[in-house]
């Protein structure tokens, strides 16, 4: 490899991991405050099946098959063994 | 005697312990397994649980550890001599800090990375996890206090570092604000985040700020200390990424190019050790070196902060069991390094054994002041930095450290607020801005109570400090010896270090009792028997549970 290739690369990798540096710590904590926000806006596409009216709710149903997963993730996340709602049938 | 043989000796045992003993440790008593699946993996799930690499993490460990402590612990602790210091941070490091804060996180990961309080309540019982949160409340409470009082004295004996000190703040809010939301280049912004920092250091003391001797009929300490409790009341509320994410980033870097300086600065100026020995001068009202120094120092020798650190996040990220020597031994190793530094700064820094002896002219004189004064000028006379300069840096460094730790614990507290908010059933007191309050509030009260606002008495608590940190190991060092007992591992080398510490701990108590009852202080005299109740049962506790647990080792044995 060149020596300019070999600059570019460790420069790259000094980049990387710098930002490894930066992100390191707080990455959980930023992650959790994402995974919130994910959370809420899932359970506004279920709102529906909760009883909460949503004027969205023709573009929301188009959602719910994509958010299935995540549902059942988030409902074992809160302790809850089985799937909290009878139409909703995840595990 | 010059310095560069304590730096070199200290280093040597360090790194022999990490050679030997800690491979000793990992593979025969711990038997850290390279093919046991870390919950990291097994209960991956992106946020909390993801595997890290084991450079990084032990860095993330390091700096959340590294505080103050192992700064100002070192630098009082040289009024005995620099050699019962030096002994009991380098065989500390080695035989009760390494132990220890790598047991913890193997403990952790060996039980779904549960912190340290859920691992007390499954692995011993609910005796030992209700004793558990009594002492970690009061660990946190006092390491707030105590790390307020100790900034607030730093900013008033160098007028010159109150504009670097608040300046690094905005630098590191702008930081934020160019990384998150512009997504400027890293390396340019710290760059440009480092330089404007050294710049501030480099005109501060052409700028000092003292307050005025009263401000509303509050001293100049207790506005300080008001103002910093404020700052962390809203730095912990605030999202991360717009000051804490950057803070402990500019915090990191000047740390390693701090402590790189101050490390060179030694081997190149090679400066005379003044301070003595063995101090056969103390001086009037200084208590006794057994058991004192065991709790004057904690961090950097072995402190239960470590484990909380170790069980919370650090477990959570653990990619292969065998990881756990370098992320939580090398994590020890890393603080002991440290307080290895501010001995030496404490103890060859000054001119002369008269100066010296000016300074540790009272019990708690030395601190924070000697460490500045004396790395300042050993910075000066290896790297040619002038005085003022170097003083300024050190403190900004010791400054910026304290804050964080301050920081980070008024967080930890507010958790247990409202953790107890929901145990209790108190809907206000779950709420963010209540347990804050709360939070503040009691570790004010405490920081105005141990006298801290007159700027004379406030490191007054420090060896209680000391001691209930330890407690704290204690328990978490029961944790690790009964899992071991369990599997019919020899835990002594567990055990003992546990019933080092908690012997020391009790006399080191009784004599603070004594002490602050001698001298009428109230307030201090109740919260130390307080802390001694708390030691008893833990002591009564280890004894009862390790009996218990042998002996169901023998009938199955």
């Amino acid at each position: 490899m060149s020596k300019l290739g070999n600059i570019k690369d460790w420069v790259l990798r000094a980049n990387t991991a710098l930002n490894t540096y930066y992100n390191a710590p707080y990455r959980a904590a930023i992650a959790r405050a994402r995974r919130d926000e994910d959370d809420l806006f899932m359970l506004l596409v279920f709102s529906e099946m909760m009883g909460i009216p949503n004027p969205a709710s023709w573009y929301t149903l188009e959602l719910q098959p994509l958010l299935l997963e995540r549902f059942h993730d988030w409902h074992v996340r809160m302790g809850m063994e089985k799937s909290p709602f009878d139409h909703i049938s995840c595990c | 005697m010059n310095a560069i043989f304590l730096a070199l000796f200290g280093l040597t045992v360090m790194f022999l312990g990490f050679f030997f003993y800690s491979r000793f440790i990992a593979d025969k008593i711990y038997q850290l397994d390279p093919d046991f699946e870390t919950p990291a993996h097994t209960m991956q799930d992106g946020v909390d649980y993801v595997p890290t690499n084991k450079f990084v993490l032990w860095g993330h460990h390091f700096t959340s550890v590294a505080g103050a402590a192992p700064i100002v612990g070192p630098a009082i602790a040289v009024i005995w001599g620099w050699l019962p210091a030096l002994l009991w941070v380098a065989f500390g490091t080695v035989f009760f800090a390494g132990v220890h804060d790598m047991g913890a996180v193997w403990a952790s990961v060996r039980n779904k990375a549960k912190s340290m309080g859920a691992l007390s309540g499954d692995v011993v019982g609910k005796r030992a996890r209700s004793l558990f949160m009594i002492v970690i409340f009061l660990v946190l409470l006092m390491v707030n206090a105590v790390f307020g009082v100790v900034i607030a004295n730093l900013l008033i004996n160098n007028p010159g570092s109150v504009v670097p000190v608040w300046g690094a703040i905005v630098v590191a809010m702008v930081i934020g604000q160019a990384i998150y939301r512009f997504k400027w280049n890293l390396p340019l912004v710290s760059l440009v985040g480092v330089v404007v920092l050294y710049m501030l250091i480099w005109t501060g003391p052409q700028v000092p700020i003292a307050l005025p001797e009263t401000t509303f009929g509050l001293s100049a300490s207790a506005t300080w200390i008001l103002l910093l409790f404020a700052y962390a009341a809203v730095a912990s509320l605030l999202p991360v990424w717009v000051l804490l994410q950057p803070r402990d980033y500019i915090n990191g870097l000047q740390l390693f190019v701090g402590l790189g300086l101050l490390y060179i600065a030694v081997f190149v100026a090679g400066p005379t050790v003044v301070a003595p020995m063995i101090n056969p001068d103390v001086p009037a009202g200084t208590p006794s070196l057994f058991p004192l120094l065991f709790v004057t120092i904690a961090c950097g020798a072995i402190s239960g902060f470590h484990g909380i650190v170790a069980s919370g996040t650090t477990s959570k990220q653990l990619n292969r069991e065998p990881d756990a020597r370098l992320v939580g031994y090398g994590g020890a190793l890393g603080e002991g390094t440290l307080a290895l530094a501010a001995i030496i700064a404490a103890s060859a820094g000054f001119a002369t054994y008269g100066e010296w002896k000016e300074v540790y002219s009272s019990f708690g004189g030395g601190g924070l002041k000697a460490f500045v004064d004396g790395g300042g000028a050993i910075l000066h006379a290896g790297t040619g930095i002038s005085p003022e300069v170097s003083a300024t840096m050190l403190t900004v460094m010791a400054a910026l450290f304290a804050g964080t730790t301050m920081d980070t614990g008024l967080r930890l507290q507010r958790y247990i607020f409202q953790e107890w908010g929901e145990i209790y059933n108190l809907g206000w007191m779950k709420k963010a801005a209540p347990a804050t309050f709360l939070s503040v509030g009691s570790c004010l009260a405490l920081a105005f109570g141990a006298g801290g606002a007159s700027g004379s008495g406030g490191l007054l608590i420090w060896p209680l400090f000391g001691t209930t940190n330890q407690l704290m190991a204690g328990l978490t060092l029961l944790v690790i010896a009964v899992m071991l007992v369990r599997r019919k591992t020899n835990a002594i080398f567990v055990i003992a270090p546990m019933a080092f510490i908690l012997v020391i701990g009790l006399l080191a108590l009784a004599i603070q009792i004594y002490t602050f009852f001698s001298q009428s202080k109230w307030f201090l005299c109740g919260l130390a028997i307080v802390v001694l109740v708390a030691g008893v049962l833990v002591t009564l506790e280890c004894a009862a549970v390790l009996r218990k647990e042998k002996q169901a080792a023998a009938a199955t044995g």
